[in-house]
């Protein structure tokens, strides 16, 4: 790449900063995702060669550069407040998991941050 | 969150508001905040055109949109945003470009699992509420959102999450546009509280932004409460969640600041927590502690972009705006003489009748208007049964004498009870309410002086009490007819 | 009639317009390519031909009525698998969507059927478009019908394949990083990313909602004009949709390269293979023999977009992927709880690309790391635009080359995630800062495999970009027919 790992960029709040296996598995925790011993060590292992080589980044001068979210420069899109087509349910529930009373059916609700 | 705090000192902002009461228990004051969600009145959703309609079958209202389907974009609803707006300008606020970010989270009743909500940048910003006692309630912000869909947890003890066998879950409600108005830590008293959230359910109403139900759900009211010795710093707060009416938002609010105070006067830390309120046990309980902090991962919504109403929208919005409850009040008090936060007056207002009231002063025939919010704040009823002019009529009559307060209040009852085809003159006469002329009335005070001596006596020696059986017994010899004024009129007369 | 079945979608649309060949020979012809080479190339995670030859028919009779087919009458179309398809299994290649028939049609799957297109199956992708071989697809990998050893490049390598196998006329692909450009390089294509907004995402299923563009793999460039022609222009249900008629590319195909200022970008990242390179040069020889003038240009920034682009995608992605919990669509593992089940569902139902950058992902957008690597990238992203719209100040197009090198075996990168980001080296920019971006097959290179060279232009300009890339074709075609005589 252009430009490549720097040396002597020292902050805390850098790309350079190391991923440990703690932050990999609050990450999947947090992304709903189940992880092996094994798989968690590898993650760590890839994901902080990846970060190691995005700290090209760090060396940037981005003081006052205006973050992009969107190519489009496009305001206001909005629609009027008028009903359209809805879906039908017994064809919507018939594709769900799981169903029962015109509902989706869910295991009991517990351990999830409300 | 919002861009430039107001304060830095919570308590030298607004310094009017030290003048009024606050609670305080164990030397201790409460600092209150809250967030109040209210479903905007729109027909469809917030991103979708499927209808925003309470009460359907469950999952009839739903759309790739409504239900996270993969490949479904949103579009949003112009008329939410400008009844959002609506909202904004009605509560001081500065109405400003804003943009949406997601809130990652899972939970099943949030069918992409995010919500679609104003985090950076929220439509409005920056406003007041003034409470009808003149008590002034900082907004920070009021932002659009959407709703989330309803869960049903089947089995286990009574409809509780907790030890619930499943849960069943209904997308209607999911994409409802919601506005969350919160409010800057400002409420010092659960009265205040219970005030804040009538004005701005009142207020809600009167701009048409929603019908503010909160038995139904539409209006939805959190409170951040922490205690503290006065003038120290805040203290840690927690959220109460699941309040929903206005009476328990007092509640809560004082159980929750009695317990805070307990902790702290035991020496025990008050943990960063949401706390759900019961209404049957009037106490509130742990739904979950802070410490695992949340992680919501917020950043700019890509499939939407900015909304930026400009002055052009904003004044358009704001000449549209109806007369709001205060100025109501305000002209209703300046007419009838009336305090605004008089009972009379705030009820009649509430009751969207003090048009009503005022068309009696404006009416041909010169009604009066402090007697006719007597009326209509009695009789609910009167305003949607007899039109103005036929209560202006009654005024006029009452105020000259013509019948007294208790003969106009028969007529009113007759009125509404289907009397109301005829004028008052033509009911009072009906009724034998013939005004007496003086010379009458002189002789049936006259003959109560002599029938109660000792009465007379008393009264002439200033004790005022004594005045009671003479004027009754007036108003038996008349069979009520006689005007109390008049009576009282006489005796001071006769006295000296 | 003649049974001589035209390759390119102008000439095929033409001839059921006309007549002289049927809706329906045209697609029996192309299934029976199908039936002969799937097998090795599993190109498709679907073939739909019932369907088509339903539709096809449909063509004939309003042909055999007089009435108008479309613009892409009886044109055999493949559609890339995230593309949501009413009634009909759409997968991203992935275990989680289990059999899940959306109940709606992506805006472009609805233009090209509009179109008088057939649509002749489902082509296989990288999991949910992530990855750059179609290697990481829960279905198996997709083979490069150039070379059935070595993959067509990804995500979009069914859709690349099937168009370079005969099996469709032109099919449509997603590109959030190079996902188009890269295998219609890798296996001898056209491929475009147009302008964000130009085209429709309605049913697109999302990897990164920024980045993401829908745009066509073809035989030539006059039947990509034709196909973005067909599928552009404004949809009030995509917020981010331009608000602009359909594209005009065709009209400016024969305008030549004369006074065209091309852009060479001195400070290109390195990684392009010699013959790569040799061909890019070439390119530009081509378009200044064509009356081009070549500008040197600087976009300094043009290296980080790797960077930029693996911490954005990843952190839409990641958000994007969230609604795949098992809830209302889908698969589903079933499990005592709802959290459980959703680490399960997701646990089985994602693949190790998918998870990866979920994680990273997340990671980048959770609380404490945002600024240092959402925030960043987003701002270095901000820089790639700036730099691009000033060397757009000086050159109408840019040449590079759409991948470092030519298709790759099968396996080569599957063990090495940051190997295989970097074939995206010189697409991603134009993702980032959501100007178009095209692949047009130019000759070969090492094995003889196809080699793709890059124009870029502007946001809005597709139509100069594919002004020089008609230039770029009617050289290759030259060389192709001088080589003959
Ligand atoms: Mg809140
Ligand atoms: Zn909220």
């Amino acid at each position: 790449m252009a430009g490549g790992a720097v040396e002597g960029v020292d902050s805390l709040d850098r790309v350079s900063d190391r991923i440990s296996t703690a932050d990999v598995s609050k990450v999947a925790t947090l992304a709903r995702l189940t992880l092996t011993d094994d798989e968690l060590a590898t993650a760590t292992t890839e994901l902080g060669a990846m970060l190691d080589h995005f700290a090209e980044i760090d060396a940037l001068d981005l003081d006052g550069v205006e973050p992009m979210n969107n190519p489009t420069n496009l305001v206001n899109v909005m629609r009027d407040d008028v009903v359209g087509e809805t879906l039908d349910r017994d064809e919507v529930l018939a594709a769900a998991p799981m169903a029962e009373d015109d509902r989706f059916r869910v295991p009991p609700i517990i351990g999830l941050d409300d | 969150m919002s861009a430039q705090p107001l304060y830095v000192n919570d308590d030298d902002f607004f310094p009017s508001n030290d003048e009024h009461e606050k609670w305080t228990h164990a030397g201790y004051e409460m600092v209150v905040g809250l967030e109040v969600h209210v479903e905007l009145a729109t027909q469809t959703k917030l991103f979708s055109a499927s209808p925003n309609r309470f009460g359907d079958e469950p999952n009839t209202n739903i759309d790739p949109v409504t239900l996270g389907l993969p490949g479904a974009l949103p579009v949003l609803n112009r008329h939410a945003v400008e009844l959002a707006m609506r909202l904004g300008l009605a509560l001081n606020c500065t109405v400003q470009k804003s943009t949406f970010a997601r809130k990652n989270y899972f939970y099943p009743d949030m069918p992409k699992a995010y919500q679609i909500s104003q985090y950076d940048e929220p439509i409005n910003a920056d406003g007041w509420l003034d409470l009808p006692d003149g008590f002034r309630v900082g907004i920070e912000r009021g932002h659009l959102e959407e709703d989330t869909g309803k869960s049903t947890h089947i089995g286990g003890a009574g409809g509780r999450i907790h030890g619930s066998d499943y849960s069943l879950i209904d997308f209607n409600r999911a994409g409802v546009p919601l506005v969350e108005i919160v409010t800057r830590p400002d409420i010092r008293h659960p009265e205040q509280a219970k005030a804040y959230v009538s004005e701005l359910r009142s207020i809600l109403v009167a701009v048409g932004a929603s019908d503010a139900k909160m038995e139904e759900g539409s209006m939805r009211v959190d409170a951040n409460v922490s205690v503290r010795k006065p003038g120290a710093d805040f203290n840690t707060r927690c959220e109460i969640k699941n309040v929903n009416s206005v009476r328990s938002v007092g509640r809560a609010i004082e159980y929750e600041a009695k317990r805070q105070i307990a902790l702290h006067e035991a020496g025990e830390p008050v943990i960063q927590q949401t706390r759900h309120w019961d209404e049957n046990d009037g106490k509130t309980h742990t739904l979950r502690s802070k410490e695992d902090a949340d992680d919501y991962r917020y950043f700019l919504e890509p499939d939407l972009v900015t909304v930026d109403p400009g002055p052009e929208w904003i004044e358009r919005v704001r000449a549209e705006l109806p007369p709001l409850p205060a100025e109501r009040r305000a002209a209703l008090s300046a007419s009838s003489g009336q305090p605004a936060n008089s009972e009379a007056v705030m009820q009649v207002v509430e009751r969207d009748q003090d048009a009503y009231v005022l068309e009696v002063g404006t009416a041909a025939n010169g009604g009066d208007v402090a007697l006719a919010l007597k009326h209509v704040k009695e009789a609910p009823d009167l305003s949607t049964v007899v039109p103005a002019g036929r209560l202006a009529a009654l005024t006029a009559m009452e105020s000259s004498g013509a019948v007294t307060a208790t003969q106009a209040k028969t007529i009113v009852e007759s009125m509404i009870a289907g009397e109301h085809e005829r004028d008052p003159e033509a009911i009072a006469a009906a009724l034998g309410f013939e005004a007496m002329d003086t010379s009458e009335l002189e002789s049936m005070v006259d003959a109560a002086i002599a029938e109660q001596p000792e009465a007379w006596a008393k009264f002439c020696a200033g004790e005022g009490k004594a005045m009671g059986a003479l004027v009754g017994a007036v108003m038996k010899a008349s069979k009520g007819q006689a005007d109390g004024k008049a009576v009282t009129a006489l005796l001071n007369q006769k006295k000296s | 009639m003649s049974n001589e079945i035209p390759e390119q979608a102008t000439m095929i649309a033409e001839a059921v317009r006309f007549g002289t060949v049927s809706a329906s020979q045209v697609l029996e012809e192309h299934l029976a390519r199908i039936d002969t080479r799937e097998a090795e190339i599993h190109a498709f995670n679907l073939v739909l031909a019932d369907e088509a030859r339903e539709r096809a028919a449909e063509i004939d009779s309003i042909v055999a009525e007089g009435r108008d087919p479309g613009p892409l009458a009886g044109v055999p179309v493949a559609l890339k698998d995230n593309l949501c398809t009413r009634g009909i299994p759409t997968t991203c290649s992935s275990k989680i969507l289990g059999d899940w028939k959306p109940p709606y049609d992506a805006t472009v799957v609805k233009r090209l059927s509009e179109a008088g297109a057939v649509a002749v199956g489902k082509t296989n992708l990288d999991e949910f478009a992530m990855g750059s071989s179609t290697e990481n697809s829960a279905f198996g990998p997709t083979r490069n019908p150039h070379d059935t050893t070595r993959v067509p490049g990804g995500s979009s390598g069914g859709s690349a394949a099937a168009v370079a196998a005969g099996f469709a006329a032109i099919s449509l692909g997603s590109d959030t990083g190079g996902s188009i450009r890269q295998p219609a390089a890798l296996c001898g294509t056209v491929g475009v990313k147009p302008t964000y907004g130009a085209v429709s995402r309605l049913g697109l299923i999302a990897f990164g909602s920024s980045l993401d563009q829908i745009g066509p793999f073809t035989h030539t460039v006059d039947d990509a004009a034709l196909t973005l022609e067909a599928i552009s222009g404004h949809d009030p249900a995509d917020s981010t949709s331009i608000e602009r008629p359909p594209l005009d590319l065709r009209s400016k195909l024969m305008m030549g390269a004369a006074g065209l200022r091309v852009g060479r970008v001195t400070d290109l990242p390195a990684g392009a293979s010699p013959d790569v390179q040799q061909r890019l040069d070439e390119a530009f020889d081509a378009l200044a023999a064509a009356g081009a003038e070549i500008v040197d240009v600087e976009v300094p920034a043009f290296g980080y977009g790797l960077t930029a682009y693996y911490l954005i995608a990843p952190a839409e992605a990641s958000s994007n992927l969230a609604r795949f919990d098992g809830v209302r669509f889908g698969a589903r593992t079933s499990a005592p709880d709802t959290n459980q089940m959703y680490m399960a569902t997701r646990t089985d139902g994602f693949g190790a690309e998918v998870k990866r950058r979920i994680m990273l992902g997340t990671y980048a957008l959770s609380a404490g790391y945002q600024e240092a690597y959402y925030g960043r990238a987003q701002k270095v992203r901000r820089l790639i635009a700036n730099d691009f719209a000033a060397a757009y100040a000086n050159v109408d197009v840019i040449l590079t080359p759409a991948s470092p090198t030519v298709a790759f075996e099968v396996g080569d990168k599957a063990s090495d995630p940051l190997a295989m980001y970097l074939c995206d080296t010189y697409t991603i920019p134009s993702n980032l800062s959501g100007d178009p971006g095209m692949s047009v097959p130019f000759g070969t290179g090492d094995h003889g495999l196809p080699v793709g060279v890059q124009v870029l232009a502007p946001a809005l300009q597709d139509h100069t970009m594919f002004r020089a890339a008609a230039e770029l074709e009617r050289y290759v075609q030259s060389q192709q027919e001088g080589a003959l005589a």
